[in-house]
């Protein structure tokens, strides 16, 4: 397969995985506002702030909004373009990763991705946005699984798919310590004394779509512990960090051809070393050494895979004259010319 | 439906002078009559729906949002019945054989200008000339590979040669995908009145690069060379590659060691023995050509030249498919084969011949100017329908470069019944028919009906307003 087409097909699974991830968080997180009793405007901020920080961009938030109010929130995750991370950003940018492979994909498959485009693009779009935003959220979210489904039902198990199974399991994860995450921006009147703050944790446990995955093995409140607990190690639930990176493991060793447990390139030690942390790891000493220190570690190994992986399958470092990728300062350039070249 | 159908005043594909049916259009004009115009009306809408889910699309250049819009479908075939398709195969395939022939020589021992049929400056002045491409061979000697030639019917029905594309001629995928949408929109038509199938063509397409593709042991590995997903044309270069079972490859994904042509695949490189180019001669190369694009292969002309990779079309047919040089092709034909041409050119004007140049400044508001090498409907001047500014424009222009002119008179096109808002309204329409020149010319049956869909225009280019139709060859 060719590089760039590999590097095409895992940006445009893990952008609908962001999509899907940053409805449900909105989602989420707006309804649980519904539950409080009326906030004043420093207790909003309070509230919506974490989750800013958590995504990690909250440059980006203050040079765009002076308000942090939840109007200003929603648009700046769900619809504002300026933010590239937003909802309607990632569908814009999977879907031009789709435009470039579209060769490759079944015409299911595109034009589901295609047809969510069109319509976050759509009066009809913008009307349900503000008239039911909880149906929107949900529009986005079934289709995002619409997209995974018919993808499972029409790709070959061949190296495309472990290039894409991997970008939505290595997003996956990040969203999952991101969200996690929000509980260590949580402004101290927050957290109660005695520590439980249930409602938070059962609103991350939402985000993930965990809550009744959670329920059926935890009895008892979500707690800390639990829901680290279930939410990092779980085996078994598919959104937890273990879960995926179990399964990133797996894929780079399929793309690689290299037995697992062994690596052939820096993905594969970097996915192999924080599968065997995770495995061997515990819930107490995630805490005793803090929560937020971990994910932030974490992260970091996400991207460095994110990063090796480009590096040995788009790159191609040995290959003699092998260009670099274009500077991102010079792409007007090569779109005029791309639109220069007359076909007649 | 027809029954407000007015037919006068054109050549109309449907309808005789005397207002009767064309017996190839009978069946169609029973079966549509059939409907009611709401039903007719709904698949209509729901074809432009299907294009538009599916991103049958083509990037409109200066449009901030919403980059991509639906060529415009008309739901109305045009029909051509079988022995007129026979002689327009047989004139298409007189014309590239007598072209390559052409290329061959002008790149070569240029016998046709040493004979002076064609005066020598109007080849060394061509814009697309490669001069420093003379002597070099290329594939089985095929220089123009898939060609474009646009045909026109005049008031008479006789049918005319408006130009050749040679180089990257565009829209077979939309001739592909009109035929699905017709079938979709009206399932029931197909059974019965014997239309020719268009399926063949990817695979005619494949033969063909194979065909051309450097000896070596294995099957050729044959790649669409795209500009990238900006380009106007990026839907039928992915449509092209997918029906092929071909990569769609950008300039940055191809690389070039020892005079060979590799892809950067994930599990290294991999040698490319044929590629279908849809980027510029220009830009190809920037070792050669333009130095400041990033679009092409360095080092790729090396690799042609050595003959380790092939390239359709060549480099240079450029040449060809000038306006001027368009001009000649009926005594190029006369020239190379010794046959009379089977389709006529429109009658043309040279701005660079004294007499032709006075005849063309004195009348061109009777006129169609086009500039040498535009295409897309751009660099024209419809003398009929412009102002005086434009005409006094144009005579500078003229007077200034004259051998980048050419002047046609105006051609009424043939009109073909079009679904207008409710309405069956007549339309001007052209054809492009796509010719494959491999190890014989092969030619789809049909083509690309465009029609141009405002009332009384007669520009039928998707960048103009234009739309297209499914074109029917009768067996």
């Amino acid at each position: 397969m060719l590089s760039r087409v590999a590097n095409s097909l895992y940006w445009m699974v893990r952008y609908i995985e962001r999509a899907d991830n940053l409805a449900r968080l909105i989602e989420v997180n707006g309804q649980l506002l519904l539950d409080h009793e009326r906030l004043d405007s420093e207790r909003l901020r309070a509230f919506w702030k974490p989750i800013i920080l958590s995504t990690g961009d909250e440059t980006l938030f203050s040079d765009l909004y002076s308000e942090a109010g939840s109007a200003e929130v929603i648009r700046f995750l769900t619809d504002d373009r300026k933010n590239p991370s937003s909802i309607v950003s990632s569908i814009a940018q999977a879907r031009e990763n789709a435009r470039m492979v579209r060769d490759q994909l079944s015409e299911e498959l595109w034009e589901e991705l295609n047809s969510l485009y069109l319509f976050i693009n759509s009066r009809d779009g913008e009307l349900l946005l503000s008239a039911d935003p909880t149906r929107y959220y949900e529009t986005i979210r079934r289709a995002t699984f619409t997209f995974h489904g018919i993808a499972a039902a029409s790709i070959a198990r061949n190296e495309a798919w472990e290039f894409m199974d991997l970008g939505r399991h290595l997003e996956r994860a990040d969203k999952t310590t991101r969200f996690l995450d929000i509980t260590s921006f949580l402004p101290e009147e927050e957290v109660p004394a005695n520590g439980t703050a249930t409602f938070h944790w059962t609103a991350i446990l939402r985000s993930c779509g965990a809550l009744g995955a959670f329920r059926a093995s935890h009895q008892g409140e979500p707690d800390p512990d639990s829901v680290v607990d279930f939410l990092i190690f779980s085996r078994e639930f598919p959104r937890s960090v273990r879960f995926c990176v179990d399964r990133i493991d797996r894929n780079l060793h399929r793309i690689s051809g290299a037995p697992r447990g062994t690596y052939s390139n820096d993905a594969e030690r970097v996915a192999g070393r924080l599968l065997s942390e995770l495995s061997y790891g515990s819930t107490e000493e995630v805490l005793e050494s803090g929560l937020h220190q971990f994910l932030d570690q974490t992260q970091e190994k996400f991207n460095s895979i994110g990063e090796e992986l480009f590096r040995t399958y788009v790159l191609l470092q040995d290959a003699n004259n092998a260009r670099p990728p274009i500077p991102a300062a010079n792409m007007s350039a090569v779109v005029a010319w791309q639109m220069a070249q007359q076909q007649q | 439906m027809f029954e407000a159908y007015e037919a006068d005043g054109f050549f109309d594909e449907m309808f005789a002078g005397n207002g009767e049916v064309r017996s190839h259009y009978r069946a169609l004009l029973s079966r549509f009559s059939a409907f009611p115009p709401e039903d007719f009306e709904a698949r209509r809408a729901s074809c432009d729906q299907h294009f538009l889910r599916q991103g049958v699309t083509f990037n409109v250049y200066h449009d901030d949002r919403g980059t991509e819009r639906i060529f415009p479908f008309d739901p109305v075939p045009r029909v051509i019945p079988a022995d007129e398709w026979d002689h327009l195969e047989a004139g298409l395939t007189q014309r590239i054989i007598a072209l390559n022939l052409f290329l061959h020589d002008i790149y070569h021992e240029q016998h046709i200008l040493r004979d002076g049929i064609i005066p020598r400056f109007y080849i060394e002045e061509a814009k697309h000339y490669r001069p420093e491409f003379r002597g070099m061979k290329v594939p089985k000697d095929i220089y123009i590979h898939i060609c474009g030639s646009d045909l026109i019917r005049g008031g008479d029905g006789t049918y005319y040669v408006l130009e050749d594309n040679g180089r990257c001629p565009s829209g077979a995928s939309y001739l592909l995908e009109n035929r699905n949408a017709l079938k979709r929109a009206f399932p029931s038509l197909f059974e019965s009145l014997g239309v020719r199938s268009v399926d063949a063509y990817p695979r005619e397409l494949l033969e063909m690069l194979h065909h051309v593709s450097p000896h070596r042991e294995g099957e050729p590995v044959c790649v669409l060379l795209t500009p990238g997903c900006y380009n106007s044309a990026y839907f039928e270069h992915c449509y092209l590659a997918r029906e092929m079972g071909i990569e769609i490859v950008e300039g940055r994904d191809l690389v070039v060691m020892d005079d060979f042509v590799y892809m950067r695949t994930t599990k290294g490189l991999v040698r490319v023995d044929v590629i279908y180019r849809r980027i510029d001669d220009d830009f190809l190369d920037p070792t050669v050509f333009r130095k400041d694009s990033v679009l092409g292969v360095p080092g790729i002309m090396r690799a042609y030249q050595a003959g380790n990779v092939a390239l359709a079309n060549a480099v240079g047919t450029g040449v060809a498919d000038d306006k001027v040089i368009y001009y000649f092709v009926p005594k190029i034909i006369e020239y190379y084969l010794g046959q009379d041409p089977i389709l006529p050119n429109v009658p043309t004007y040279l701005a660079s011949e004294e007499s032709d140049r006075k005849y063309i400044l004195e009348n061109l508001k009777d006129l169609v100017v086009k500039a040498a090498n535009e295409s897309g409907g751009y660099g024209m001047l419809m003398g009929p329908s412009a102002s005086s500014e434009e005409i006094a424009k144009f005579k500078d222009k003229i007077i200034e470069d004259p051998r980048n002119f050419i002047a046609q008179p105006v051609v009424s096109l043939s009109r073909s019944p079009t679904w207008c808002e409710g309405n069956m309204e007549g339309r001007h329409i052209d054809l492009r028919p796509y010719i494959i020149y491999g190890n014989d010319v092969k030619i789809v049956p049909g083509g690309l009906t465009r029609v141009a869909l405002r009332k009384g225009s007669l520009v039928v280019n998707s960048s103009q307003g234009g739309g297209s139709k499914d074109t029917w060859v009768l067996k």
